[in-house]
């Protein structure tokens, strides 16, 4: 019972994150008909928004500090960050230790603008073309967007720590009745999995209860007749492109302290990514969130000893394979919607 | 000629010449020199524009005829690899039978994953293949490593049985060989200040590249080619005339899964070494740019593509700074200060930053690759001579009025 309630916590943090991306990836693809390999690079964009602003925070001037000695015996050279300089101490080293939650102010207009310029300035030339051209502009893309962050951050992953407060564990089986030390969880796996469920809810809430979310689903449904009736969907359907593009990034910036950015973690995602949108059906943006945290929390069970020693090498493969299977026997994916690329 | 048309022929023997000479034509700077950096005369990059060549032909036999993209044809390099590395060491340093069961390996792991990849097509036959390949990938790396050892890479021991050849010569593994010519024996002819090599493994990889690129020849040419073709045009059209198109499209993934085990095989042959690296989706993605940089769809384009990739691979990352400097000498040197500035993240090891900025310019605007932009390019001059033809009557016209 312990193993398996473990396993589905661990499985979550994984999940939320394929599920976010596969979320803005089916947007894209339900709204423009696009598929967009570079959606990849957008998470790790993100991620790296994280790693620019706790860079930032830190920036610190040096002032030679008389009345201490280094063991030289010349005068300390103290650093102190601006931020502190500025805000004082106590606040200063507060908003260095948040780094990474406040990136998430710092990321949304940066990825929005990404977003609109991706589509603005490349995509929107793609609509008519055949998909296999636009899976190969986007894979150019994709490296280019790639090799600019190695050049700037190096082709190391750089740590970026939560704040101290989500540092520890939360003793999960204690809380439930169980024996103590059984079930740790990082505190910030379970606040990267409430904040993507808050995403999820936002997205979907912004597209069943305004106006612009209707117009954008009804765009979905038919594109033609909404815009015989006079409504600029075009428009409306960039503004969800940047909206994936956020969506993708807030999945990095969070992602940054549960592993350390690198220039290919988005790479590593996309391909999963892709496999959890067709299994949860292209176009079915439910299909794609419920796809993301069942295939994150098999992976995490077929990575138990138990199944390990059963059926070795089944923890590397399991997403294919079910992949696979689902491709086979349900050709439209668990919740895929009709005549959503099926020509 | 062997069943070619004229014009078939003599591309071939185009393609013939330039592999038997391509010893002196990508020498074209003498040794010494500031620009013999540029050439590309040295056998391991001659071999691997030729077996990165056939890859890309046997590609394109899939890609090009029946418009399915796949993203997962590295792993039947890998597998064609392992096979040919396997039978070095069981069998023999003669690296005709590793050829073969490279072929012969690769080619069964196509038939079964094209089996079940080509019940779909579009977007979800190119992540069905992925998902393959990553699959072989992952496999390879944890639980094949009995027969891939995993992260190291398949080698060559000194106590491997190979049960037709000995297992070692004078406490040195033999080197692979055809029939008794070693694969990295060369010949060097100097000629004035000029270096040449000719290597043995090179020119046996140019065989095997004729022989496939003559086959791909004669499938372009045939009623199975034109049946493939048709499928890319309108599939289900093929379908509603009562004919299954499955068994053609197979075929041709099948055989350019071969293609994919010959250019593994042939690697191995040059270099007797495998590793899972090769099958990872990045290297499918390779040879997938390589096809759409030469043009997909016609005869030579993948070949041009690919010999272009691994030329511009292999200079680009060799440039570095100093190298700059020295070509922009003449220039003032906040001039060139400032253009090593800009030029800086393209080289060295931002080659593929380079590569990609390429790829999608040639997505973007030239579609059909290199092979549209020549044939843009001689359209310009044939619409300039006619034109000109033309303005030429009507100047010799006029003086008549």
């Amino acid at each position: 019972m312990d193993a398996i309630l473990l396993q589905i916590l661990n499985g979550l943090d994984k999940g939320s994150a394929y599920a976010l991306i596969a979320l803005g990836l089916t947007l894209i693809f339900g709204t423009l008909g696009v598929v967009n390999f570079a959606h990849g690079a957008l998470f790790m964009i993100g991620a790296f928004c994280a790693v620019t602003l706790s860079r930032l925070l830190s920036l610190s001037f040096v002032t030679i500090d008389e009345t201490q000695k280094d063991f030289l015996g010349n005068p300390l050279k103290v650093e102190t960050p601006y931020v502190e300089a500025w805000f004082g101490p106590q606040t200063g080293s507060a908003i260095i230790d948040w780094a990474v939650p406040l990136a998430i102010l710092f990321s949304i207009p940066i990825m929005a603008l990404v977003g609109l310029f991706m589509e603005r300035g490349l995509i929107k030339y793609f609509y008519k073309r055949p998909h296999a051209d636009q899976i190969l502009v986007t894979f150019g893309l994709a490296i280019v967007l790639q090799e600019i962050i190695k050049y700037f951050f190096g082709a190391n992953p750089i740590p970026t720590p939560a704040p101290d407060v989500f540092s520890g564990s939360l003793d999960f089986g204690a809380l439930v009745g169980m024996d103590p030390n059984v079930i740790i969880y990082p505190y910030w796996r379970i606040v990267y999995f409430l904040f993507a469920a808050a995403i999820v809810g936002a997205v979907f809430a912004f597209l069943r209860f305004t106006t612009f979310g209707m117009v954008v689903r009804a765009g979905m449904a038919d594109r033609q007749t909404v815009g015989l009736l006079g409504i600029n969907i075009d428009k409306r359907f960039t503004v969800m492109f940047a909206l994936a593009a956020v969506v993708a990034g807030l999945a990095g910036v969070m992602y940054a302290p549960i592993n350390s950015p690198n220039y290919h973690m988005g790479m590593d995602f996309l391909v999963l990514s892709f496999v959890v949108v067709v299994v949860g059906g292209m176009g079915s943006l439910p299909g794609a969130v419920l796809a993301g945290f069942v295939l994150g929390i098999l992976e995490s069970f077929a990575s138990m000893a138990q199944v390990v020693a059963l059926l070795p090498g089944i923890n590397q493969i399991i997403i294919y394979l079910v992949a696979i299977v689902i491709l086979l026997t349900r050709p439209r994916g668990l919740m895929g919607r009709k005549g959503v690329m099926e020509s | 000629m062997f069943g070619l048309n004229k014009k078939d022929t003599s591309l071939f023997f185009l393609v013939l010449l330039l592999v038997v000479f391509a010893p002196f034509l990508l020498n074209p700077f003498p040794e010494g020199s500031e620009l013999a950096q540029f050439n590309a005369g040295y056998p391991d990059l001659m071999q691997r524009f030729l077996i990165f060549g056939i890859f890309a032909i046997g590609f394109n036999i899939l890609f090009g005829l029946t418009g399915y993209l796949s993203f997962g044809h590295a792993a039947f390099l890998g597998v064609g690899s392992y096979a040919g590395v396997w039978m070095m060491k069981l069998l023999t340093m003669n690296v005709i039978p590793a050829i073969f069961m490279s072929v012969v390996f690769a080619g069964l792991f196509s038939l079964l994953v094209g089996y079940i990849s080509l019940r779909r097509s579009g977007i979800y036959f190119s992540i069905l293949t992925l998902a393959f390949a990553q699959m072989s990938f992952s496999l390879a790396y944890s639980v094949l490593t009995p027969i891939t050892n995993g992260e190291t890479g398949l080698q060559l021991a000194l106590d491997d049985p190979r049960i037709l050849g000995v297992s070692s010569e004078n406490g040195a593994i033999p080197p692979a060989n055809f029939f008794g010519i070693p694969m990295r024996e060369s010949f060097e002819m100097s000629a004035g200040g000029w270096l040449f090599t000719f290597n043995a493994g090179y020119y046996l990889c140019a065989v095997f590249m004729m022989i496939a690129f003559y086959i791909a020849v004669r499938i372009f040419r045939s009623p199975f080619g034109m049946m493939l073709r048709a499928v890319k045009s309108n599939q289900q059209r093929m379908n509603f005339t009562g004919l299954n198109s499955r068994p053609y499209t197979l075929a041709a993934f099948v055989i350019s899964g071969m293609y994919a085990g010959l250019a593994g095989g042939l690697m191995v042959a040059m270099d007797p070494l495998a590793g899972a690296e090769r099958m990872q989706w990045t290297a499918s993605g390779e040879v997938v740019l390589m096809t759409i940089l030469g043009g997909a769809g016609t005869l030579i384009g993948p070949v041009l593509g690919a010999g272009f990739i691994k030329y511009c691979e292999n200079i680009f990352s060799k440039i570095n700074d100093n190298i700059l400097y020295g070509w922009f000498s003449g220039l003032p040197e906040g001039v060139a200060d400032f253009l090593v500035f800009v030029i800086h993240p393209f080289i060295g090891k931002g080659w593929h930053l380079t590569l990609g900025i390429m790829f999608m310019l040639i997505v973007i605007f030239l579609p059909g690759g290199i092979m549209e932009g020549v044939e843009r390019i001689g359209r310009l001059f044939k619409r300039k001579s006619s034109s000109d033809k033309n303005s030429s009557a009507r100047a010799s016209a006029a003086p008549a009025e």
